[in-house]
C-alpha cells in the first residue's frame, strides 16, 4: 500500500517537475496551489476549470472574429488576447501566455496570418495543458484514493 | 560608451570652433572698423583739399582787386603832380567831366563780374561815391576803405559758396557712404545669420522628442535640406554682393574720373575768363588813357591860343605818363589837314608831309622821317605833329597814307570813339600790334551828333599803338598758374580768316576754352583761346580709391565665403550631434528601460529568494544553519533595497519621477523612521532623537514616501558611519525660523545657534557634534523671503550626527552618484554610495537644497530643506486615530523632566507635547525634589538613565510620597536596556516603567498607558505584522473582468483571512463603493471593458469629495456616515505591468497605491500594511 503509495508520489512529483521543466506551468501554479488549503479543497481545480472555460470561449470569439473575410476587427482579438493572457499568467500557463504575448504582438501589427498560426497555436497548446493537467490531477486522485497525501513538489 | 566617446569629442570640437568663430567675428568687426576709419579719414582730406583750391582761387582775386587798386591811386598821384608841375590845376574840373571815377568803378565792376554776384556791385554802387573835391586823399581813401569792405564781403562770401559747393560734394559722397553702410549692414546681417544659426539647432534639439525617432529623423532631413538650402541661398547673395561690389568700384572710378576731367574744365574756364578779363580790363585802361590824352590834347592844344603843348611838352607828357600805359608802345597826334592847307601846314611846320613807308622793314633806329618820300597829293592829310620818344620817327608822316592807318582814322572820327586796327606788323618792328585811334574835335559836339558833324568837326587824330604779345606776356606774367595754361588771342572779325595776334603752338589741344574778349571797339571781334601745357594725368586718385573698393569687396567676399564655409561645417556638425544625440537618449532610455525590467524581473524571483528563506528560518535549524539563512536573507534584503535604489535613479535621471502631493503628518512620517531605524541604532548603542519645531503644522502636503526615504537615506548612513557612542538627532523647523536669528521662540533652535557661538554648547549626547549653521547659511532658499506664499512652508531638516564624518577632499563628491567618500567606505561600511545622491535629487525635486557641514573625527551634519504645502484643516489626515483616545486620556497632565542636557530634555519634553502632556524641566535628581516638594498633580517623573543616581532618587521618591497622596509615576528613559535589566529594575519597584528611546508616539503612548492606567496589560508592541493579521475580517472588493483573475485574487485574500467580494466590471464596482462604505479595500483592475480602473476610481473619489464636502459644510450630518469625518476608501490598482510604471497615473486619479498581478505576499503585504497598520 505504502508502496504504490509512494510510486504514485513519485511519479506524480516527476511529472509535475517535468511540466514545470517543459515550461507549461511557472511559478504562479505553485502560487495557486498554496493558495489551497482546508478552507478551500478544490481552488486550483475550480480555478483551471474557469480558465479552460475561458480559453475555450475567448479562442471561440478569436476564431470567430479572425474568420470575418475582408475587415478582421482586430481590436476585438487584441481584447480576448489580453483577456487570455491575464487569466493565463494567473493560473501559471507559462507556454499559453507567451504565445499570447506573440498573439498580441501579431494582433498589434495586424499581421493577419501570425494571427491564425497564433490562434492554432494556442488552441492546440491550451488542449494539451488541459489533458496534462488532467493528468495531474488524475495522479493526485489516485494519491489520495489510495490514501497517502500529496506531496509539495519542490520546483529546481 | 563609442557613442558617448564621439559626442563628447564632438563637444569639445564645436566648443573650441564656436571660441574660434568668435574670435573671428570679432576680428571681421575690428577690421570693418579700422576700414571705415580710414576711408572717412580718406574722404575729409579730400573735402579739405577742395576747399583749400577755392581758398586760394579767392586770394587771388583778392589780389588782383589790390593790384587795380593801386595802379588806381598811382595814375592820380601821377596826374596831380603833372598839373602842380605845369600850375594848372584851375581846371581840375576835367576830373569831372572825363568821370574819373569811371576807370576806377569800371575795374571794380569788371573784378566782380569775374567772380562775384550782382549784390555786391549792387551794395557797392548803393554807396554813395564820394566825389568831394575838398580832398583827393580823402576820396583815395574812401577808396581803399570801399576795396577794404570789398574784401571783407569777398571773405563773407566765401563761406556759402563752399557750402554750395558742398552740396554737390554731398550727392556723390552721400553715394558712396552708402557704399559704407551697405557693407556694415551686411557684415550685420551676416553676424546676425550666424549666431541665429548657432542658435536654431539648439531649438529644434529642444523640439526633437525621443518617442518619435521616426518623425525626429524626417524632421532632421528636413532640416537638414532647409540647411542645404539657405547655404545656397547665402553663396547667392554673396555673388550677388560681390558683383554689386565690383560694379560699385567701376562706378566709383569713371565717377571719380568725371569728376577730374570736369573740374579740369571748369578750372580752365576759371582760368581763360579770368585772364580775358584781365586783358580786357587791362586793354580798356589803357584805351581811357588814350581818350584822356586826346582830351587832353583838344583841351591844351587847340582850346588855348597860343598852344599849350609843343613836341617837347607832348614828348614829356606821354614819356612820364607810360607807366599808366604799359600796353602801348608809343602814342602820337595827327594833324587834320586837308589840301588846300597843305602848303600852309608844310611852311608853318617847316617839314613836308611824307608818306608812310610800309614796304620797308628797316629798324626803327634806322629809320629817318627825313628819307621818306613826301605824301602824294590827296584831299586831306593827317601829318603828325606831336608823337613820343620812343615813336618820334613817325612825326611829318601822313597817317593817312597808310592804308590801315586811314581806315582807322577814317572810322574813328566818324564814330567818335576809339578804334582799332586789325592786327598788323607794327612799322619798324617785329611785333604784331595794333592800333588805337581817337578823333580829337575842335568844338564841344552834343553827344547825339552825326557822323558828318563829328566829320566836320575833327581837328586831328590821336593814336597809340598796342604791341599785342608783349602786353598779353605781360599780363600774363601777373597771373597764377601761368606755367599750366597756354594761352592764345585771336582777332576774330574776319570770320573765315582767324588772324593770331599772340600764342605758341604747344600745349593739350583736346581741351581748349574760348573766351571772347571786348577791346571797346565794337567792329573789331577778340578771342582768347586757353588750353592746358599738359596733357591730362593719370587719374591716381580715381584708381586708387576704386581699386581700394574693389580690394575691400573682395576681401570681404573672401571672409563670408569663409564664414558660409564655417557655418556650413558647424550646422553638419550640429548635425551630427543632433543625431549623435538622439542615438544617446534613445540609449539613454533605453538603458532606463532595460534598468526597470531588470529591476523588476530581478524583484521577482527575489522575493521567491526572500520567502523560502523566511519559510526556511521558520522552520527548526541549529545555530549555524540560522545564521546561514540569516545572513542569506540579509543579503537579499540589501540586494533589493539597491535594485530599488537604481531604479530610482534612473527614473529620476529620466525625469519621470513625480512626487505626490498628499497630506500627510511630518511628525508620524518621523515616528516611523525612527521606529525603523532604531533597532540598528539601539544595536550600536547610539541614541536617536527626533525633534519637530512647534511652528511646524501638524499637516504638510508633499509626498511623505520620498520625505521618508530622504530622513532615512540621511539617518542610515548616520547610523552607518557612528560608532558606538554619540548621538543622530533629526530636527524640523521652518526655514523662517532660522531666517531671524533674533527672535528665536524655539529653545532647541536656541540652543544650537549658541552652538555656534562657543564651541562647549551642548548636543544630545554630550559628544560634540558639527553645527549645522554653516550649510544653513549656504542655502539660498532659507534666507531668500521672496516667495512668501501663503500657502507654501519652507521645512528645514537636519540630521546630526557624531560620526566619522567626511574627509575634507571628499565632500566635493560626496553628491555624486555611486561615489563614496574613499574606495575604502564601501569596504569597510558597505553600501553602493547612491542613497545621497537620490536625496538630493529628491529634495531638489521638492525645491530645496541639501548641503552639509562634517568634520572628520567629530561627524557630520546633513541639512535639507524642502517646500511643502500647507493641508487646509478640515481635510487633516487622521492617520492615528487609535492614538486619539489615550491622547484624550494624557491632555492636561503635568510632567517633570529630569535631565542633565538641555537639548536632550527639550526632545522628550516635545514628545509629551505631543501628547497634550504638559512638562518642566529639571537638570538634576536635586532640584527635582524642591520641584515636586513645591508642585502638586505631577502625574509623571521621567528621568533620563545619565541622570540616574540612587541616592538623589531615594530621597525624590520619599519628597514624592510626601507631597503627595497619588505619589507621581517615575519613568526612566534608557537609550538601551536589556529585558532582563527592565524586568529588575521594575521588579525593584523604585521605577514603574522603562521606555527604551528613541521616543517615539506610540511607544510613549503604550508605556504611558501601561504605567497610568494600572491593571490594564496592554499587549506589548507586536514587533511583526504578518498579513493573516492585516487582512483578518477585512471586507475587500475585488473589480476585475477576468474570471480566472477574480478568482486567483479572490483565493489569495482569503487565505489571508479577508472576507472578498468580486464584481466584474468599473461599473458594478462603482455601484458598490458608494459612501458609507462597506468595504475597508478595494482591488482595482486597471485594464477592463467599459470603465477601467481609472475611471472608476476617479468616480469613486468625485463621489467622496462631495460627500466630504457636505459633510464639512454641516448638509449631511455626519453621524449618518458613522462615526468617520472624512471618507476615503483605499483602491489599490492591479496590474500586470509594473515596468510602465503606471503609478504615477494611479496618483493622479486617487488611487492609494498598486500591487502587481499576480499577488505576491511580501508586495501585497507592502501595499496593505499602509492602510492596515494603523487600523
Amino acid at each position: 500500500m505504502d508502496a504504490l503509495v509512494a510510486q504514485l508520489q513519485m511519479q506524480f512529483r516527476d511529472y509535475t517537475i517535468s511540466l514545470y521543466q517543459q515550461g507549461f506551468l511557472d511559478d504562479q501554479f505553485t502560487e495557486l496551489k498554496k493558495l489551497q488549503d482546508e478552507g478551500s479543497p478544490d481552488f486550483v481545480a475550480e480555478v483551471l476549470s474557469l480558465f479552460f472555460e475561458d480559453c475555450v470561449k475567448l479562442i471561440g470569439n478569436m476564431a470567430r472574429a479572425l474568420d470575418q473575410t475582408g475587415t478582421v476587427d482586430y481590436s476585438q482579438v487584441g481584447a480576448s488576447v489580453h483577456q487570455l493572457k491575464g487569466s493565463s499568467s494567473s493560473v501559471g500557463a507559462k507556454r499559453v501566455k507567451g504565445l499570447c504575448v506573440t498573439f498580441k504582438e501579431y494582433c498589434e501589427a495586424k499581421n493577419y496570418e501570425g494571427c491564425v498560426r497564433c490562434l492554432q497555436q494556442v488552441d492546440i497548446e491550451y488542449k494539451t495543458l488541459k489533458t496534462k493537467l488532467q493528468d495531474m490531477f488524475n495522479l493526485e486522485k489516485q494519491i489520495i484514493q489510495a490514501g497517502g497525501i500529496v506531496p509539495q513538489v519542490d520546483i529546481n | 560608451m563609442s557613442i558617448t566617446c564621439e559626442l563628447s569629442n564632438l563637444t569639445s570640437k564645436k566648443a573650441k570652433e564656436s571660441n574660434g568663430g568668435e574670435n573671428w567675428i570679432k576680428k571681421l568687426l575690428f577690421f570693418f572698423m579700422v576700414l571705415c576709419g580710414l576711408t572717412s579719414l580718406v574722404i575729409v582730406v579730400l573735402m579739405f583739399s577742395r576747399k583749400e583750391e577755392t581758398g586760394s582761387c579767392n586770394g587771388e582775386e583778392a589780389r588782383v582787386l589790390y593790384r587795380h587798386q593801386n595802379v588806381t591811386r598811382s595814375e592820380i598821384q601821377a596826374l596831380v603832380s603833372l598839373f602842380s608841375d605845369s600850375d594848372q590845376v584851375t581846371s581840375f574840373e576835367c576830373r569831372k567831366e572825363s568821370s574819373p571815377g569811371m576807370w576806377a568803378n569800371y575795374g571794380v565792376t569788371c573784378s566782380l563780374n569775374m567772380r562775384l554776384e550782382k549784390q555786391e556791385t549792387q551794395s557797392y554802387q548803393d554807396r554813395p561815391w564820394n566825389l568831394n573835391p575838398s580832398g583827393l586823399e580823402h576820396s583815395i581813401s574812401s577808396e581803399v576803405r570801399v576795396f577794404d569792405n570789398l574784401e571783407q564781403s569777398l571773405v563773407q562770401h566765401r563761406e556759402p559758396e563752399n557750402y554750395e559747393e558742398g552740396k554737390d560734394w554731398d550727392l556723390s559722397s552721400y553715394l558712396r557712404n552708402t557704399w559704407w553702410c551697405l557693407l556694415l549692414l551686411g557684415v550685420l546681417v551676416c553676424h546676425k545669420i550666424y549666431v541665429s544659426h548657432s542658435k536654431a539647432p539648439t531649438e529644434t534639439k529642444e523640439k526633437v522628442s525621443l518617442q518619435e525617432s521616426l518623425a525626429q529623423n524626417q524632421q532632421q532631413q528636413r532640416a537638414q535640406t532647409g540647411c542645404r538650402g539657405a547655404g545656397k541661398w547665402r553663396k547667392n547673395i554673396l555673388l550677388l554682393g560681390v558683383i554689386a561690389g565690383v560694379s560699385m568700384s567701376v562706378w566709383w572710378f569713371w565717377d571719380t574720373n568725371e569728376k577730374i576731367i570736369l573740374k579740369r574744365r571748369e578750372t580752365l574756364e576759371n582760368m581763360c575768363e579770368e585772364r580775358a578779363r584781365v586783358l580786357q580790363d587791362q586793354f580798356n585802361v589803357s584805351l581811357n588813357h588814350v581818350h584822356a590824352l586826346s582830351i587832353l590834347v583838344s583841351t591844351f592844344h587847340h582850346g588855348k591860343t597860343p598852344s599849350a603843348i609843343d613836341q617837347k611838352t607832348f614828348g614829356e607828357y606821354t614819356e612820364r605818363t607810360n607807366f599808366e600805359r604799359p600796353l602801348t608802345s608809343g602814342v602820337a597826334y595827327a594833324l587834320k589837314v586837308p589840301h588846300s592847307k597843305r602848303e600852309q601846314f608844310e611852311k608853318e611846320h617847316g617839314w613836308a608831309i611824307k608818306k608812310m613807308e610800309t614796304e620797308d622793314q628797316t629798324l626803327v633806329q634806322d629809320c629817318v622821317p627825313e628819307n621818306f618820300d613826301p605824301a602824294p597829293i590827296q584831299d586831306e592829310y593827317a601829318p603828325v605833329i606831336f608823337a613820343q620818344e620812343t615813336v618820334s620817327h613817325i612825326v611829318s608822316v601822313d597817317m593817312m597814307s597808310g592804308e590801315e592807318d586811314r581806315e582807322n582814322i577814317l572810322r574813328a572820327r566818324a564814330s567818335g570813339k576809339g578804334v582799332l586796327t586789325s592786327p598788323f606788323k607794327l612799322l619798324k618792328s617785329n611785333h604784331l600790334g595794333v592800333v588805337l585811334t581817337f578823333a580829337v574835335y575842335d568844338t564841344n559836339l552834343p553827344p547825339d551828333a552825326t557822323d558828318e558833324q563829328r566829320v566836320e568837326a575833327t581837328i586831328g587824330y590821336l593814336g597809340a599803338s598796342y604791341d599785342m604779345p608783349s602786353l598779353v606776356e605781360k599780363l600774363l606774367h601777373q597771373l597764377a598758374s601761368k606755367q599750366t595754361i597756354v594761352v592764345d588771342v585771336y582777332d576774330t572779325t574776319n570770320a573765315s580768316g582767324l588772324i593770331k595776334m599772340y600764342g605758341s603752338e604747344i600745349g593739350d589741344i583736346s581741351e581748349e576754352h574760348i573766351s571772347s574778349l571786348d577791346f571797346g571797339d565794337p567792329s573789331r571781334k577778340h578771342e582768347m583761346h586757353c588750353r592746358f601745357k599738359h596733357k591730362l594725368p593719370i587719374p591716381w586718385t580715381a584708381i586708387i580709391s576704386s581699386s581700394l573698393v574693389l580690394i575691400i569687396t573682395f576681401l570681404v567676399g573672401y571672409i563670408f565665403h569663409d564664414a558660409i564655409i564655417r557655418i556650413a561645417i558647424v550646422e553638419e556638425d550640429c548635425q551630427k550631434m543632433m543625431e549623435l544625440k538622439a542615438r544617446a537618449e534613445a540609449a539613454d532610455v533605453a538603458k532606463s528601460q532595460f534598468l526597470a525590467t531588470v529591476s523588476h524581473e530581478i524583484r521577482t524571483p527575489m522575493n521567491g529568494v526572500l520567502g523560502m528563506l523566511k519559510m526556511l528560518m521558520d522552520t527548526e535549524l541549529d545555530a549555524k544553519q540560522m545564521d546561514y539563512a540569516q545572513t542569506a536573507h540579509g543579503s537579499g534584503k540589501d540586494l533589493i533595497s539597491l535594485i530599488n535604489e537604481v531604479l530610482d535613479q534612473a527614473k529620476i535621471e529620466s525625469g519621470r519621477l513625480e512626487l505626490e502631493n498628499v497630506p500627510f503628518d511630518m511628525r508620524f512620517v518621523l515616528d516611523n523612521v525612527s521606529s525603523l531605524l532604531s533597532g540598528k541604532a539601539n544595536e550600536k548603542g547610539i541614541e536617536l532623537a527626533v525633534y519637530v519645531s512647534s511652528q511646524v503644522p501638524d499637516v504638510v502636503v508633499g509626498d511623505p514616501s520620498r520625505f521618508r526615504q530622504i530622513i532615512t537615506n540621511l539617518v542610515g548612513n548616520s547610523i552607518k558611519f557612528t560608532q558606538d557612542k554619540g548621538h543622530i538627532f533629526i530636527s524640523v523647523h521652518l526655514a523662517d525660523e532660522v531666517r531671524e536669528p533674533l527672535n528665536i521662540e524655539d529653545e532647541v533652535l536656541k540652543q544650537r545657534l549658541a552652538l555656534g557661538c562657543s564651541e562647549s554648547g551642548e548636543t544630545v549626547s554630550g559628544f560634540p557634534a558639527v553645527n549645522a549653521l554653516g550649510s544653513w547659511k549656504s542655502f539660498k532658499t532659507v534666507h531668500s523671503s521672496e516667495d512668501h506664499n501663503s500657502d507654501k512652508i519652507k521645512l528645514l531638516v537636519t540630521v546630526e550626527d557624531t560620526g566619522v564624518g567626511i574627509p575634507v577632499d571628499a565632500q566635493g563628491r560626496i553628491f555624486t552618484p555611486f561615489m563614496q567618500a574613499d574606495s575604502s567606505t564601501s569596504r569597510t561600511y558597505g553600501g553602493t554610495g547612491i542613497g545621497l545622491s537620490i536625496s538630493k535629487r529628491l529634495v531638489e525635486l521638492m525645491q530645496g537644497e541639501m548641503g552639509f557641514v562634517s568634520e572628520p573625527g567629530i561627524g557630520s551634519t546633513f541639512s535639507f530643506t524642502g517646500v511643502f504645502g500647507k493641508a487646509e484643516t478640515y481635510s487633516s489626515v487622521t492617520k492615528f486615530e487609535r492614538f486619539d483616545l489615550a491622547i484624550q486620556e494624557f491632555k492636561g497632565l503635568k510632567a517633570l523632566v529630569v535631565d542633565r542636557r538641555n537639548i536632550r530634555a527639550e526632545v522628550t519634553k516635545y514628545h509629551l507635547q505631543r501628547l497634550g502632556i504638559f512638562a518642566d524641566i529639571v537638570t538634576s535628581l536635586r532640584m527635582a525634589c524642591t520641584y515636586v516638594s513645591k508642585s502638586e498633580n505631577l502625574a509623571m517623573i521621567l528621568i533620563d538613565k545619565d541622570a540616574w543616581n540612587k541616592k538623589d532618587f531615594d530621597e525624590l521618591l520619599t519628597t514624592g510620597k510626601e507631597t503627595s497622596t497619588r505619589p507621581p509615576k517615575i519613568l526612566l528613559l534608557a537609550t538601551s536596556a536589556t529585558l532582563v535589566e527592565r524586568s529588575e529594575m521594575k521588579s525593584s519597584g523604585l521605577i514603574d516603567e522603562v521606555v527604551i528611546k528613541p521616543l517615539r508616539m506610540s511607544v510613549l503612548i503604550c508605556c504611558l498607558q501601561e504605567t497610568l492606567v494600572n491593571g490594564k496589560k496592554r499587549q506589548p508592541n507586536r514587533k511583526r505584522i504578518n498579513l493573516g493579521h492585516l487582512l483578518r475580517e477585512k471586507r475587500i472588493l475585488v473589480v476585475d473582468d477576468n474570471l480566472v483573475n477574480r478568482r486567483v485574487a479572490e483565493g489569495a485574500l482569503k487565505k489571508y483571512g479577508a472576507i472578498v467580494t468580486c464584481v466584474e466590471s468599473g461599473k458594478l464596482a462603482l455601484a458598490m463603493l458608494k459612501p458609507p462604505h462597506n468595504f475597508d479595500a478595494c482591488f482595482m483592475d486597471l485594464q477592463m471593458p467599459e470603465m477601467d480602473g481609472f475611471e472608476a476610481t476617479r468616480r469613486v473619489r468625485d463621489l467622496e469629495r462631495e460627500i466630504n464636502e457636505k459633510i464639512a459644510s454641516g448638509e449631511v450630518s455626519a453621524e449618518m456616515f458613522s462615526k468617520f469625518s472624512s471618507w476615503h476608501v483605499p483602491i489599490l490598482a492591479m496590474t500586470a505591468d509594473v515596468i510602465q510604471a503606471t503609478n504615477e497615473e494611479c496618483v493622479k486619479c486617487g488611487m492609494d497605491g498598486y500591487v502587481s498581478k499576480p499577488f505576491e505576499v511580501e508586495a501585497l503585504y507592502a501595499a496593505v500594511a499602509r492602510f492596515f497598520e494603523s487600523g
